[in-house]
């Protein structure tokens, strides 16, 4: 895989010696304007349903390992 | 049974809304056609319909790609990592078609997260292209091309990041379309790069893609870039292309399209003319550095929006023993797929310390030169047309080791994306492939401003009504 991403990066290369230095990046193409709406309380999805997703649930709360490698 | 399914989803809704056709035996015809599936393209189907509301797709079965959510309903996005994966929720788009009326009617297979242009991504096998099934649909919604080509649903919706909607749907012979970005919710849909996304339509004819985004399109306060079209959208209309003026790409000359392509481009150029259409050049010199910029700013953006697959909240986790850290890499080293390994890794390291300028930065003002340089081409024309692809279908496994070339399929599709306007890709005739063999569609692609997807598809429409494709794969529909 590391001569594959070598090869897509020789390509990708290319942009680097356009000379953009006056031009503005474009982050986003829709022209947006920050919009305040009332703060008003919706439901928020039950614990247990988003718990039915999770690989270990246990007693209301996702169970992950140690973050400690055991001894 | 047969009869049904030759409909288009516009006949259909008519019968449907007049009594002449029943819900339940339309339904049935679909269900029946899609158990049928030898080419791999769904993942999972309905066993009956889930809609009963009258709306102008009231009746109609919908397939639906895997990215996007559906509450109660396995999403995977064809990935391993959410093998399983039942959303608590549906996604805006699929919202809205159910309040259309429209009942889903499976959900079809796709390109791992939507990273690819065959389908040979997908955790769950590739999908084999109708018209030959030694050879890719295209992708990353190779399956919801495949459905609708093949004749086992009357009509689908993907998603399209650099073409994944067009490209599958000129290598299937359908009509394929992206609308402008922010005019359909992302909300629910399984994020690749959020900037570039965006959800559409594939169907048989440019009318059914009008029907359908119609009831798609919209403002949702749960996806804040979504706006919604103005004024909606209607049953496109236009009998001649008089006083349309279409651009061409002065640098098409010079790019590597096969032969067959190349010269049924030229022939549905000629077919413009003839409904009336002017054609001219314009130059769109940044065009060719859309591929560079769009592989940096797709995985920088993936790279970040798959963070999240950890192996916590939801999807799989790995069953290797281990610490926490060894868990998430595991989990994540087990449930991904090489692509979009590889797009991680390119993602993170254009967006690293040191590199972010030279990559990252420089990919976003290239965005900026390509926006221009199209707003500078719609000053003169209304459209721009190019080839959907720069091939017809090409086999499986033929460029699944060479990841650049794979990338290059992408080579016109690429740019509307970055400029977030829209273009529909149509069927314009069959053509042979450079190395020999049987004739398989191409597509021809027509790219519009921002929000101008009324007038794209009545001019869509006009050209379409002119070639009169119909050519079908064979064993599929009247066969």
């Amino acid at each position: 895989m590391a001569g594959e991403l070598s090869g897509i990066l020789e390509h990708v290369d290319r942009i680097a010696k356009l000379d953009l230095d006056d031009v503005e990046p474009t982050t986003h193409v829709v022209d947006l304007e920050n919009v305040l709406r009332p703060d008003e309380p919706r439901p928020s999805w039950p614990r247990e349903a988003v718990l039915e997703q999770a690989p270990d649930p246990v007693e209301g709360a996702f169970r992950v390992p140690s973050p400690q490698a055991e001894a | 049974m047969q009869e049904l399914r030759e409909l288009t989803v516009a006949q259909a809704a008519a019968k449907i809304a007049a009594g002449e056709v029943s819900r339940s035996e339309y339904f049935e015809a679909w269900r029946q056609a899609a158990a049928g599936d030898e080419l791999n393209a769904y993942l999972c189907r309905s066993e009956q319909s889930d809609g009963d509301g009258d709306g102008p797709l009231g009746g109609i079965p919908v397939a639906v790609k895997d990215l996007f959510c559906t509450e109660g309903v396995e999403t995977t996005a064809g990935s391993r990592i959410l093998e399983g994966h039942r959303p608590l929720y549906s996604a805006t788009a699929v919202r809205h078609l159910a309040e259309a009326g429209a009942s889903l009617l499976g959900k079809t297979n796709m390109d791992e997260f939507a990273m690819g242009s065959s389908n040979e991504n997908s955790a769950y096998g590739p999908v084999l292209n109708p018209w030959d099934r030694e050879r890719v649909p295209g992708g990353s919604s190779g399956g919801s091309a495949a459905v609708v080509a093949g004749g086992l649903a009357p009509c689908a919706i993907g998603t399209d990041t650099g073409g994944s909607i067009r490209q599958p749907a000129a290598l299937c012979g359908i009509v394929g379309m992206k609308p402008t970005y922010g005019a359909i919710s992302r909300y629910g849909m399984i994020a690749f790069a959020s900037s570039l996304d965006q959800c559409g339509p594939l169907t048989r004819d440019v009318t059914d893609a009008a029907l359908l985004l119609a009831a798609l399109e919209g403002r949702d306060p749960c996806d804040s870039t979504s706006v919604g079209i103005e004024g909606g959208i209607r049953a496109p209309q236009r009998a001649d292309l008089k006083g349309l003026r279409f651009a061409v790409p002065a640098e098409l000359a010079h790019d590597a399209i096969e032969a067959g392509v190349r010269a049924n481009f030229e022939a549905t150029l000629k077919r413009i003319e003839e409904l009336g259409g002017e054609i001219a050049e314009a130059p769109l010199p940044h065009a060719e550095h859309g591929i560079s910029a769009y592989y940096v700013i797709a995985p920088a953006e993936a790279s970040a929006n798959l963070a999240r697959y950890d192996g916590v909240r939801y999807g799989m986790r790995s069953e290797a023993a281990g610490d926490l850290v060894e868990m998430y890499e595991t989990t994540r080293a087990e449930g991904f797929g090489d692509e979009v390994k590889r797009r991680i890794m390119l993602g993170t390291y254009a967006l690293s310390s040191g590199y972010y300028e030279a990559y990252y930065g420089q990919a976003q003002k290239v965005r900026t030169k390509i926006a221009a340089d199209y707003a500078a081409a719609f000053a003169e024309f209304d459209f721009v047309v190019t080839p959907t692809s720069p091939s017809v279908a090409f086999g499986l496994g033929e460029k699944t080791d060479d990841p650049l070339a794979m990338y290059m399929n992408d080579f016109f599709t690429v740019p509307m994306p970055l400029a977030g306007i829209p273009a529909i890709s149509i069927p314009s005739g069959l053509a042979e492939p450079d190395g020999g063999g049987p004739q398989l569609p191409v597509g021809f692609q027509i790219a519009a401003p921002a929000f101008a997807e009324q007038k794209m598809l009545d001019a869509a429409y006009a050209l379409e009504q002119a070639i009169g494709f119909d050519a079908r794969p064979e064993g599929v529909g009247g066969g």
